[in-house]
């Protein structure tokens, strides 16, 4: 596939961000993404289709987003097109979850 | 790293959480299984992995000529075969050639050997400059590879990934397997440093 993600040889993408000492996941959310995407890469879809589907990211989205935000993006897809989750699910629990988080409720 | 188009980071955190607990819910994922997969490659799978691996090269002739002739069986007589690192290619930095990894894709890497990758690994700049411009990018990391020594550049991909089998320094001869893999860095055994001695002024005065 012809995409943003065939970066050899790009120019202008600036220096590299090299951090010292850096953690293996930068917050909680990032390990979240990891591991539900490790534990499901094996059971419901091979890795082959989890890298496509990060690359079936809109261009202008893939070029500005985080790394485990692809990762998200590829997890999201492949789960609601395997019809394990629906977008409509995703974002009424989102909905429960942040009046939960209301500390007034 | 930031960028103004970046979603807000409590926006991703309240997706992840209500995506984590439908997949609860729906016994897709056990939440005991995330944990421990998180608390794997945060401390028990990393570079001190792949740090044994060349060790033993350095120590041991034969083990180096299987390796570089045969990566993926040398390493599983060490057991340290794991996922994502299931085919490796092992390549040998020497005084004539400095070897580099890469994915330029994405982020292909061996996780069993070395965890996982840096940020900078992943980072668009680096994929798209390790290919183009090796020796500048080196010179990011500090690392001041000669003209004279050639520079290989090695792309990753889902199937086949790398290890650098980084030179072994000078002054290391009476040092133990053990102690030679405590000097090996993740960065060496990716090709953006080489192996230092450690600087301590007690034992150089010695």
């Amino acid at each position: 596939m012809n995409g943003p993600h065939d970066m050899g040889g790009m120019h202008n993408l600036g220096p590299i961000p090299i951090e010292e000492n850096e953690p293996v996941f930068h917050s909680e959310w990032e390990a979240k993404v990891f591991a539900m995407s490790f534990a499901t890469f094996g059971n419901y879809f091979p890795v082959d289709e989890t890298r496509h589907a990060s690359e079936r990211m809109p261009p202008g989205k893939y070029l500005s987003s985080r790394y485990y935000e692809r990762w998200l993006y590829a997890l999201e897809l492949l789960l609601t097109e395997h019809d394990l989750l629906t977008q409509s699910e995703i974002e009424e629990r989102m909905a429960q979850l942040a009046q939960a988080d209301t500390p007034s409720s | 790293m930031s960028s103004h188009n970046q979603q807000p980071d409590a926006d991703i955190a309240l997706r992840v959480k209500a995506i984590e607990s439908l997949l609860i819910e729906k016994g897709i994922i056990d939440p005991a299984a995330i944990d421990t997969i998180i608390d794997a490659y945060e401390h028990r799978i990393g570079p001190h992995n792949g740090a044994r691996i060349v060790a033993k090269a350095w120590v041991d002739s034969e083990f180096k000529q299987r390796l570089l002739a045969d990566g993926t069986s040398a390493i599983a007589e060490m057991n340290l075969t794991g996922f994502s690192s299931e085919h490796m290619v092992v390549v040998e930095n020497t005084p004539e050639v400095h070897n580099l990894i890469v994915c330029t894709l994405c982020s292909c890497y061996p996780w069993a050997i070395l965890g996982l990758p840096p940020t900078w690994y992943k980072s668009f700049a680096y994929r798209s400059r390790a290919v183009i411009d090796p020796r500048g990018v080196l010179r990011e990391f500090g690392l001041e590879i000669p003209e004279e020594v050639a520079v290989r550049v090695w792309d990753s991909n889902a199937d086949l990934r790398y290890l650098v089998l980084p030179e072994r320094p000078v002054g290391t001869e009476t040092m133990t397997e053990s102690e030679l893999a405590s000097l090996v860095t993740r960065n060496a055994m990716i090709g953006t440093a080489k192996v230092q001695l450690p600087s301590s002024p007690h034992e150089q005065a010695a």
